[in-house]
């Protein structure tokens, strides 16, 4: 049988179903405000969004793996452009460009001009260190991590903090290899 | 992109953006898994999704009354109801509620009844918990709306087993406050 051709981005967006993205923002919003509540620290919070886009992570790219047909990435340059162009397509509608990638190609800037989960907000002065799309940096880490990448997710930019775009820089820490359940010689 | 110093300053988007629905299937699912955490028993849960569900109200009903309604105020009872079960639907979810009947046992008691409620799709519930609903948070979305649209109410979610359809349709039930029918006698 001949290989599926990985599909493109916008081809499987538009064959999953859609919702609007003001009731995601919205709930997204409502998701932060509760957090907020609760948690009153800020750093609290920071991690609880992180915990909580980790959680979304590690299911999320199953139906992202079967979705789009990708071929095993052959070096972790491919990887973030995968991500960039057919991830955050398919689930945010968005798209998301690399950059900025260090000697070792371990490193790389994810740029995101349009962010669906920022759309009427607006970060109030108690609120200063508060990382709002801090989900997004958990999901990133969560999906990669199932697929034997362990890496660490960091904001450089961030436009409710004044910024023009939202950059996450992506650091893979190591590649740790599928161990088999049982020893060779059993 | 302009770069606002104001978010009040930034245009309104049209409304016409998507995204996927098993992204915000994955952000719902979070949200009650966290809430779950924080409390010890189901009502405690129902409330608090219905909380988070009456802030997107507020903002859905300001949003929407500007840009659909060009800020035209609904009065009436009716209006208001099917304002809900139309326009705030429609952006909402995608599609029209699938009913809206009057109660027959109390003249305060309206319901508005979904057939597979967007945020119960993929969703069951275990039998321990009972008769909670997850649509608890469209309840808080309803109630946020009449509220700030000045008609109290008291909003839930149940589920109605139907003869023939596996999973039982969701219907969320309206009962206003005394003062919004004694306000629509009023007005004739």
């Amino acid at each position: 049988m001949a290989p599926v051709a990985p599909r493109s981005g916008d081809a499987i967006f538009a064959s999953v179903e859609r919702v609007n993205s003001e009731l995601f923002t919205l709930t997204y919003g409502a998701i932060v405000r509760q957090l907020l509540t609760d948690l009153e620290d800020v750093d609290e919070v920071n991690k609880q969004l992180d915990q909580m886009g980790y959680n979304i992570g590690v299911r999320l790219v199953d139906e992202f793996l079967a979705k789009s047909n990708v071929s095993r990435c052959v070096d972790f340059k491919e990887t973030a452009e995968v991500i960039a162009k057919v991830g955050f397509k398919m689930f945010l509608g968005v798209t998301a460009s690399v950059t900025n990638w260090d000697a070792e190609g371990t490193t790389c800037s994810l740029i995101l001009e349009d962010n669906p989960l920022v759309d009427f907000v607006e970060l109030p002065d108690t609120c200063q260190g508060l990382y709002y799309c801090n989900i997004l940096s958990g999901v990133i880490r969560g999906a990669l991590e199932m697929v034997s990448m362990k890496t660490e997710v960091t904001w450089l930019r961030d436009m409710l903090r004044g910024d023009d775009a939202f950059e996450l820089q992506v650091k893979l820490l190591k590649q740790v290899h599928e161990e088999y359940p049982y020893k060779d010689d059993e | 992109m302009k770069q606002y110093t104001n978010v009040l300053d930034r245009p309104i988007s049209k409304g016409k953006q998507e995204v996927s629905l098993s992204g915000f299937a994955f952000l719902f699912s979070e949200l009650v898994q966290y809430n779950q955490t924080q409390v010890d028993n189901i009502a405690e849960l129902e409330r608090r999704l219905e909380d988070a569900g009456y802030a997107v109200g507020t903002r859905i009903l300001e949003l929407l009354c500007h840009r659909e309604k060009g800020n035209r105020r609904e009065t009436r009872l009716l209006g208001i109801l099917s304002f809900v079960h139309s326009t705030v639907w429609k952006v909402l979810f995608g599609k029209v509620a699938d009913s809206l009947e009057k109660g027959t046992e109390h003249e305060d008691e309206y319901m508005i009844s979904e057939k597979e409620l967007l945020v119960n799709r993929f969703i069951s519930i275990p039998k321990d918990m009972g008769a909670f609903n997850c649509g608890a948070f469209v309840a808080g979305i309803v109630r946020g709306v009449l509220d700030n649209a000045g008609f109290p109410a008291v909003v839930s979610a149940h589920f109605v087993p139907v003869d023939g359809q596996q999973r039982p349709r969701t219907t969320i039930l309206i009962k206003f406050a005394e003062e919004v029918l004694q306000r629509e006698a009023r007005l004739g």
